[in-house]
């Protein structure tokens, strides 16, 4: 026989006889057995000597896990990551929490159950089976009650097994085999087709979203708005500029006139306002860091990532630089020197003077005498020497 | 025409034989659609059409093209969402609660309302969606590690309804696609078509009516019906809790959870029979959707809806009780305001016309009942517009008084929704077997074992 035996199949028609099979069955001590019904028939599990079903423990420990899931992302949150206080409530609101506990506590108990007992419990999806496509399948599926024994089953002999199906009085008795050969639906060229225009499709319609779509007006992020924007033309006024000048005259809150404007080499200049406090020198650090360091480098060198354009950024250093007035430092910052624009607009005037100072503090940091050291020595207690 | 109550009436009349049960389910996916199903469909269709025309429309120049405004910025959206999750909560109570309480009766309209859920959660889902103007950054209402560095807001009841909303809704379709099971395989076994059997043999994952598996999956069901009760009475509760929350006179009601929940209820099952007395006509279900089964769900709808007039009255009361001026002004202002026409419709809607269930007669004519639930409809759709327009139109300053009008952009919307929800119904129909045919058969005459004369276990 070149054919599989899966088992033997007897067919009923009444509720009152599958029982009756099922216990007889049970009885004469076959595990590998099954009754099909087309609905789940009251006393079978029973008949059967089934124990009850264990589905719940996974329900239970699911639905805690939504719970703890739940409540330590809504404290983790809340509390830890971005405290913020709403509402009055504390950062650990739990009656505010109990809510989206509960939700996600019946999502994840409800997702698990269901797929659990459908991969778990069933095993399926499982279409190969021996008992599809069966005659015996087509009647249990509709109105009958059927009774299956496997030939897996340790008790398994063909001729008691007929005998015990025989003495049940079924209406009919069908011998059960496995395909005779194995086939692989999934590769077939159909499926495979199938699988690849889906994923031709899939990634066309995301590339279309992510790439177009979101470009497209309504999509924009309000990106198109009917608005004057700086930089932007109009063609609401004459001159086509979207960006308005102030009224000819107007005076900014704060402006004080700058009476050397435009000279080169102003013989007399401001005097220093400010103090080197260590505030004020800090200050200045900063701002000569942020405006002044990309073209005079970081400490003053002129050793700046400009190097090598003409004209090269000068030294800070230099015999001239370091005989400026803190005045004339203070007008070529605010007037700009050849190359050099005005920084007027950008550095206040009294960052410029924090500036002065703190170029002064490079200035002598890098000539340095040896009473400096001693100075030096005797504030912080070291003992260094050249 | 007398009834005997004393006796429960068979949960399947005429006594049909399993194969029948089956037979008559299953032929509406056996045969082509004739040509009044297409007049349906394209009537349904027409309205989805509007619907996603005044939504297109809405979306390219904003949403300025509803009635929205101050001081009234919840408005026919919000309404329409109400309604549309109100309606849901029927086929959860019916698949579910009445599992639990063991009412056999359920099998034959189980389905249809599980469908009828999962169909109103949708049109329910998009309304908040859209009511944000930008729908399409709408997973910023999701907790997600994002480049902000920003979390939602876990305390807003707005968030609570996201989850609620997207959970009630995957619940709900897991119940039915599970109840689905056993019925793809029976379809699977007696169809004649390749394709259709290929689509059933997917969708069925293989069942094959075995009791090792009815098991656990009538344990999976209890479960699961366990679970979606707490869940259904938590999805409404918490959809009051967006007005109930807030500290608006009208809106800050303790009585809103369970006169919401009620409502819900109350409007679900009046949807549910508006449909079926079609249903079961057209597809000659009148064995296994009964009259009783009807005149059951009638009773329902009169319990409920005297629920939802009783919170009507007390809120009435309380706003007297509590001698809050503000509560006061905005309860006569409901009753006899600009707006007293919507509120007296909700009131002779849902608390006048259902009293005529109490007489036997109306509760199992065809024609009375379809008008009744016809009226309930509309009127719990007017209580949702009373509820959220007249709290707000009269705010605390006079000069910023308001007379919210919807506008075309926005009926336009909500006929779209209606168009959306009947239209999944009339392509259910046709293509998933409307009645558990599982269900039906196991509480059909002599299905179950008669233990020989013994006593029930």
């Amino acid at each position: 026989m070149n054919k599989n035996l899966y088992g033997f199949a007897a067919l009923f028609k009444t509720p009152d006889e599958i029982i009756e099979a099922a216990k007889k069955t049970a009885e004469a001590g076959y595990q590998k057995y099954d009754i099909h019904s087309p609905y789940p028939v009251h006393g079978i599990d029973r008949a059967m000597k089934l124990k009850a079903s264990k589905l719940g423990f996974i329900t239970l420990v699911f639905g805690l896990t939504g719970s703890a899931i739940a409540l330590l992302l809504m404290y983790w949150t809340m509390s830890v990551d971005y405290p913020m206080i709403i509402g009055g409530k504390p950062f650990f609101a739990l009656p505010a929490f109990v809510p989206i506990t509960f939700e996600l506590t019946v999502l994840l108990a409800t997702l698990a159950t269901v797929i659990g007992m459908i991969t778990f419990f069933f095993r399926f999806p499982e279409n190969d089976h021996p008992l599809h496509d069966t005659e015996y399948m087509k009647k249990v599926s509709c109105d009958h009650y059927g009774l299956v024994i496997e030939a897996k089953d340790k008790l398994f002999n063909e001729t008691k097994v007929r005998e015990l199906l025989n003495s049940l009085r079924p209406l009919s008795i069908e011998e059960i085999y496995y395909p005779e050969k194995e086939t692989y639906p999934v590769l077939e060229t159909k499926f495979v087709t199938f699988l690849i225009l889906i994923a031709l499709l899939t990634s066309g319609v995301t590339y279309f979203a992510l790439n177009k779509l979101l470009y497209m007006q309504p999509f924009t992020w309000m990106m198109d708005q009917p608005k004057l924007n700086p930089q932007k033309q109009s063609t609401l006024f004459a001159d086509g500029y979207g960006m308005r000048a102030p009224v000819k005259g107007t005076v900014a809150r704060g402006f004080l006139p700058y009476p050397f404007t435009g000279q080169n080499a102003p013989t007399d200049v401001l005097l220093n306002p400010y103090l080197p406090t260590k505030e004020n020198l800090q200050l200045g650090e900063q701002k000569y860091l942020t405006f002044c360091s990309p073209c005079h480098g970081n400490f003053g060198d002129g050793d700046s990532r400009l190097r090598g354009q003409f004209p090269n950024p000068p030294s800070l250093h230099s015999t001239r630089a370091r005989e400026f007035s803190d005045g004339m430092i203070y007008h070529i910052i605010t007037n700009g020197q050849n190359v050099m624009p005005s920084y007027a607009s950008q550095i206040t005037r009294e960052e410029r003077w924090a500036i002065v100072n703190y170029i002064r503090v490079l200035q002598r940091a890098k000539n340095a005498k040896s009473s400096d050291l001693q100075v030096v020595n005797k504030e912080t207690g070291t003992n260094a020497s050249n | 025409m007398h009834i005997d109550y004393s006796q429960e009436a068979p949960a399947v009349a005429g006594r049909l034989t399993l194969s029948q049960i089956e037979e008559l389910v299953a032929r509406p996916l056996d045969t082509k659609p004739d040509r009044k199903y297409f007049i349906a469909l394209s009537i349904s269709g027409s309205l989805l059409l509007l619907g996603a025309i005044c939504l297109g429309i809405s979306f390219y120049y904003g949403i300025g093209l509803w009635g929205n405004n101050q001081p009234v910025g919840w408005a026919v959206p919000i309404v329409n969402f109400v309604f549309w999750v109100g309606i849901g909560h029927a086929g959860t109570l019916i698949s579910a609660i009445l599992f639990l309480l063991r009412q056999k009766w359920r099998t034959g309209i189980a389905r249809f309302a599980e469908a009828m859920t999962i169909f109103a959660v949708i049109c329910a889902g998009i309304f908040p969606v859209i009511h944000t103007g930008r729908p399409w950054l709408a997973g910023y209402l999701l907790p997600y590690p994002n480049q902000h560095s920003l979390w939602v807001n876990f305390t807003s009841p707005l968030l609570w309804d996201v989850f609620a909303v997207s959970t009630y809704f995957t619940v709900s379709l897991v119940f039915w696609y599970i109840g689905l099971i056993p019925d793809f395989a029976t379809l699977r076994d007696r169809t004649t078509s390749k394709v259709k059997k290929t689509i059933y043999s997917i969708f069925s994952l293989g069942w094959r009516h075995s009791s090792r598996h009815w098991q656990h999956y009538e344990k999976a069901y209890m479960l699961l019906a366990g679970f979606a009760t707490p869940l259904v009475l938590s999805v409404h509760t918490i959809v009051s809790f967006d007005f109930a929350v807030s500290i608006l006179p009208g809106w800050h009601t303790t009585i809103f959870p369970p006169y919401f929940v009620a409502g819900a209820i109350f409007s679900g099952f009046a949807m549910v029979v508006t449909v079926l007395v079609f249903v079961r006509k057209i597809f000659n279900l009148e064995n296994i959707i009964t009259l009783d089964h009807l005149e059951k769900m009638n009773k329902v709808i009169l319990a409920t809806g005297m629920m939802v007039g009783y919170a009507y009255g007390m809120e009435f009361f309380i706003a007297w009780y509590s001698g809050v001026q503000a509560e006061q002004f905005v309860f006569i202002n409901r009753a006899f305001g600009p707006y007293a026409w919507a509120y007296w419709i909700m009131v002779s809607c849902n608390v006048i016309f259902p009293q005529l269930f109490w007489f036997r007669k109306f509760r199992r004519s065809i024609p009375v009942m379809f008008v009744i639930v016809i009226l309930v409809n509309v009127g719990m759709w007017f209580e949702r517009f009373v509820i959220t327009v007249t709290s707000l139109h009269r705010d605390f300053l006079p000069s910023s008084w308001g007379y919210y009008k919807p506008t075309f952009f926005d009926m336009g919307i909500l006929l779209g929704s209606f168009g959306l929800f009947f239209t999944l119904v009339i392509l259910f129909t046709k293509s998933l077997p409307v009645v558990s045919i599982s269900e039906v058969k196991a509480v059909a005459d002599g299905a179950q074992p008669t233990h020989r004369g013994g006593h029930h276990e």
